[in-house]
């Protein structure tokens, strides 16, 4: 599903380069649970970005479902991600504007090929609410909704477009110990439920050992490669 | 799909954006509104002067003249009388007026009609329908002014000249009269067989000589007066028909409005300086959710036209308003020019006025929007992983330089338009690119030299409240601009107006005469000196006037050089005006010598054989284009006199006393027919009354002028018109304080975070306080010195390039737009955060957890 091939990323941190990636090769099989490993810095959020397209390296490349990010352009990568991939972030990154279900319809919207009608998206933003135990809460802004709630709509948004790719990048960073556990198992189920390949980037090691395979990354490096039987 | 997803977004993106942008809005409101109501108003008077141009005239075809018409061209007033036209007289010549029963005088303009004049029009008097029965007898009708400011009632005798006439009623109304004339000038109408009486048209006087014809066929008028424009040249008479009259009186209606339209203009560009400040805080807060929406897979042209059209719609919101704005203010501005209007401007919608207004206020929103909305299309996704991350600009980012080339042709393109003539619209294009950007670089300078100067070991409230200026997404650059812009206006015509009744007031010093009497003859002289001798005022200067016309340049007459269409132009007012010159041996204050050398210095014996020289004024040298050496012939009184040009001065007109094109040697002109203008100084104005009283009792031909009495009619038509400036500056200062009060709006947030925090850690409310009114009146102190300096500057060079006039600053005044711009900031800064000092640390604490 994703392979990356001496992947190596350098910014500039004012007027010195900064290299946060050197040298990245792995391959994710379609299907599976991977988490990121490490500590603060080493690279980790980095990687996650470059594997789904969000930016591109300064060496190597990225293929994603048999496309090589680097021979596409902005909006092609854009359009990859609208049709592929679904995000969840640490800080939850809802639209402050948009009510539950209008943040989960964003992606379906967004989809060029979809052929749904309004009606039907409608119904499946909803559907998606309910399963994330917040079908009373669709017409609630963001400001109306505690941290772990924001997280699950997060949550139905990023399955909205049926990705075949789940990025999670610290879903439970900003959340309580007892919410995060809820929020990640919600995830797992949905991502089995779904069949999306899931790519977790965290430093906490509990919710790493819920994946099939966890990859350690330091000062930018791999580390260690180990497949799990998930939890 | 793609289309109905940008739609949808970018309404419900707008939710909290209306709000938010309510307040820039405003600011392109009041500028299309600027616009809007002085161009409608303009479109207005031009649709009123072609309805009624006509009726301003009073007639079909007015003749004039300042000598009787030649027997010539009363042929052709003959001919067309009998064609059918009916014909009017008008002489009217400048007199002073006595009531004898107050024994006040005052210099008038006297006229003498004869005939039906006005043909159309209105004309009032009152009692009413005085206008023909006044003339059966000895009577007079007045301007209404006439009997206030000569202490008369109805019925009270009017000495003109030698004739004594009753006050039989004023006139109220006259067609083509505006409301300033008769702070200009008073007028007096006395019946035409009664003129010769008065003994006033006589050697020296200024008079007037017009014909007022009503013909029958009025779509002939053109034709007839062009088939003998070159007998009435010939003759020195000029004619206008009514379209001429309509077009004069359009193109200066349309001059001064057009001039106000630029001063909306500013308000205007004031208002786009406003959108991009609140765009540029508002882009600042969606810079997150952009991310995010490309994460997502939105485009970058999407997300991008998510924003741009909200901003859009705010834009075409605010221009709608500002339209809507114009429409009500369009009846109020006749109201404000009213002593400039010789009509009634009947209101009507302008739809083209309007359509432009409209789009020019959503274009105008639209571009200056878009400079801060570039941010969101060069926005990372990557930015919704990593908050720090910023995608490296592009050193030539073509959208960027697009926008700013559209933005400076844009400005160009509107001030060209709305100006006058293209060098105005381009000289003033470019007096506000420099003036916007020193404006910028003294407001930076200020902020710089502040933040690098200000002592360390200050008060906290003070650091505190200085260090607020410069936090992240600070306004205070845009604010000081705006607001800086407003004072600069208000500031700078302050000064203007302040050096042109200064350089008046130099009039009124001790040592200045403040009584000319003028028409004096050579046999009235001793007369007059005894009468002044008697009241104690001191003749100042005597001067001879010998009125003369020119007939040659060089070797060529006047008639050849006006035929001649491929050699240089020489204006032909100056060929063909009459001269005055006078004779001396001395230069006097008000000139200087340029050119050449003074007559004295050769000697007027030793020069027997040479012609007789002169001295010529250098404006009028380069409008005749001769210098030194070349020769002119005048006729003085029918006796040719051709002279050598020795000399040439600088003239400074703007002094009250007698200056002249050309300056004779002595010896030349003294046995010429001459009359004498007299100047002295009286101090007490009632002594000064007594004497033009004395005068127009003892020779009625004499005219006087009370310098004061024009001191304060100037001073009040100045008033007039920087009254009409200051109703068009009022809009830029309004968006001046829209841009401040939004700027205020905007931080409020991370102000209130700052009080909850220092509140946390011990500050009291007094503090609080203490650092909110630093930071404000820090701001209108910049603001304040920004506008106040540049007005200065900009003063200075308009007095003393623009009005050549010695430039003075006024200290004081200028001092207290600078503290009143810095208090008036600071009272509405505190009132706006009064919030800001109630909340208590923990609900603050709460609302920033959230």
């Amino acid at each position: 599903m994703i392979i990356a091939k001496g992947l190596a990323q350098t910014y500039m941190s004012g007027d010195r380069p900064l290299t946060v990636l050197k040298g990245i090769d792995l391959e994710i099989e379609a299907g599976g649970a991977v988490a990121i490993l490490g500590p603060s810095g080493s690279g980790k959020t980095t990687l996650l970005g470059l594997l789904a397209g969000l930016d591109l390296p300064s060496a190597g490349y990225v293929v994603l479902d048999g496309q090589n990010l680097s021979e596409l352009s902005e909006d092609e990568r854009a359009e990859l991600r609208a049709d592929k991939v679904g995000f969840v972030f640490q800080t939850f990154q809802l639209i402050p504007t948009l009510t539950a279900l209008e943040n989960v319809l964003v992606p379906i919207e967004l989809q060029q090929a979809s052929v749904v009608n309004g009606g039907e998206m409608q119904r499946r933003a909803s559907e998606l609410l309910e399963r994330v135990g917040l079908g009373d809460r669709t017409h609630h802004y963001p400001a109306q909704l505690s941290g772990g709630e924001q997280q699950r709509v997060g949550l139905a948004r990023a399955f909205a477009n049926r990705p075949k790719i789940l990025m999670a990048d610290e879903p439970t960073g900003n959340l309580d110990a007892e919410t995060g556990h809820h929020v990640i198992n919600l995830m797992v189920r949905l991502n089995r439920e779904e069949g999306t390949t899931l790519v977790l980037v965290t430093h906490d090691v509990e919710l790493a050992s819920k994946a099939h395979r966890i990859i350690q990354l330091s000062a930018g490096r791999i580390v260690s490669d180990e497949r799990l039987t998930p939890q | 799909m793609s289309l109905r997803f940008t739609l949808a977004m970018a309404r419900r993106e707008s939710r909290t954006t209306r709000r938010r942008l309510l307040i820039y809005i405003i600011a392109i409101t009041l500028g299309v509104a600027a616009l809007v109501a002085i161009n409608s108003f303009r479109a207005n008077v031009t649709s009123a002067v072609s309805e009624q141009a006509r009726q301003l005239l009073g007639a079909d075809l007015q003749l004039g003249s300042r000598w009787p018409f030649a027997p010539d061209v009363e042929a052709v007033i003959d001919s067309l009388e009998s064609a059918g036209a009916a014909v009017s007289r008008l002489t009217s010549f400048t007199s002073m007026a006595l009531a004898t029963r107050s024994g006040d005088a005052r210099l008038v303009e006297v006229q003498a009609p004869s005939g039906d004049y006005p043909y159309y029009g209105e004309l009032e008097t009152e009692p009413p329908e005085l206008w023909q029965t006044f003339r059966v007898a000895r009577q007079t009708l007045v301007d209404p002014a006439v009997l206030i400011q000569l202490d008369a009632a109805i019925g009270d005798t009017l000495a003109i000249g030698q004739g004594r006439f009753v006050i039989a009623g004023t006139v109220a109304k006259m067609p083509g009269d505006i409301g300033l004339r008769s702070t200009i000038g008073l007028r007096v109408y006395i019946p035409a067989p009664y003129l010769e009486e008065t003994g006033l048209l006589r050697f020296g006087s200024i008079s007037y000589y017009q014909a007022y014809l009503r013909i029958a066929d009025p779509a002939q008028v053109q034709s007839t007066v062009e088939a003998r424009d070159s007998l009435f040249e010939a003759n020195r008479v000029w004619y206008t028909t009514v379209e001429e009259y309509g077009e004069d009186l359009t193109e200066g209606l349309d001059q001064l409005g057009r001039f106000l339209g630029l001063v909306g203009l500013v308000a205007l560009l004031l208002g786009g300086i406003g959108v991009a400040s609140g765009v540029h805080v508002f882009v600042s807060e969606k810079l997150d959710t952009a991310a995010v929406l490309r994460c997502l897979g939105t485009r970058q042209r999407q997300t991008f036209a998510i924003y741009v059209l909200q901003a859009g719609l705010m834009g075409l919101a605010g221009a709608v308003l500002g339209v809507a704005l114009g429409l009500a203010m369009q009846a109020v501005v006749p109201q404000v020019l009213r002593d400039f209007l010789p009509l009634d401007v009947p209101f009507s919608l302008e739809w083209g006025v309007m359509l432009a207004g409209l789009g020019i206020g959503l274009w105008v929103s639209l571009l200056f929007a878009l400079l801060p909305l570039l941010r969101i299309k060069d926005v990372a996704p990557l930015r919704a992983l990593r908050r720090d991350y910023e995608t490296a600009r592009r050193r030539r980012d073509p959208w960027r330089l697009a926008t700013y080339t559209a933005l400076a042709v844009t400005l160009l393109a509107l001030t060209v338009w709305q100006a006058p003539q293209l060098v105005i619209g381009l000289a003033f294009a470019g007096a506000a690119a420099v003036g916007a950007t020193m404006l910028g670089l003294t407001a930076f300078a200020l902020m710089h030299l502040t933040r690098r100067f200000f002592p360390r070991r200050a008060d906290f409230a003070l650091r505190q409240g200085i260090a607020n200026l410069f936090r992240p997404h600070n306004q205070t650059v845009a604010a000081t601009l705006a607001i800086g812009s407003g004072v600069f206006l208000i500031a700078h015509l302050y000064v203007v107006q302040r050096n042109l009744l200064d350089q008046i007031a130099i009039e009124t010093r001790p040592d200045r005469p403040n009584l000319v009497m003028f028409d004096i003859q050579l046999d009235q002289e001793k007369g007059v000196a005894a009468l002044l001798e008697q009241r104690g005022a001191p003749v100042i200067q005597r001067t001879p006037i010998v009125p003369a016309r020119l007939t040659r340049l060089g070797e060529r007459s006047v008639e050849e050089i006006l035929a001649d269409t491929t050699g240089p132009r020489i204006p032909r007012w100056a060929l063909l005006r009459e001269y005055r010159h006078t004779y001396r041996d001395t230069l006097v204050s008000s000139e200087q010598l340029v050119g050449g050398v003074w007559f004295t210095e050769e000697g007027v014996g030793e020069r027997e054989e040479a012609l007789p020289r002169i001295s010529i004024e250098e404006g009028i040298a380069e409008e005749l284009k001769v210098g030194i050496g070349d020769r002119i012939t005048w006729d003085i009184q029918g006796v040719p006199l051709e002279t050598e040009i020795a000399n040439i001065r600088r003239v400074d007109w703007a002094r009250f006393e007698p200056n002249f094109f050309a300056v004779f040697e002595p010896g030349v002109l003294a046995d010429a027919p001459q009359s004498l203008v007299v100047l002295t100084r009286v101090d007490d104005p009632v002594r000064r009354a007594e004497i033009q009283r004395d005068l127009v009792v003892g020779f009625p031909n004499i005219a006087s002028i009370d310098i004061t009495v024009i001191i304060a009619a100037i001073d009040a038509i100045l008033s007039k018109v920087a009254l009409a400036i200051r109703f068009m500056a009022l809009f830029s200062i309004a968006c001046g304080l829209v841009i401040l009060i939004g700027a205020i709006a905007t931080s409020r947030y991370q102000r209130t975070r700052e009080a909850v925090l220092l509140k946390t850690l011990g500050a009291r409310s007094r503090v609080i306080r203490r650092i909110l009114a630093t930071e404000y009146f820090a701001l209108g102190t910049f603001a304040g010195l920004t506008g106040v300096g540049l007005a200065a500057i900009a003063g200075w060079v308009a007095v003393t390039f623009l009005f050549e006039m010695r430039f003075r600053l006024p200290g004081l005044p200028l001092l207290a737009f600078w503290l009143g711009t810095a208090l008036l900031t600071t009272l509405i800064g505190l009132a706006n955060s009064r919030d800001v000092v109630k909340r208590t640390p923990l609900a603050g604490m709460r609302d920033f957890a959230e």
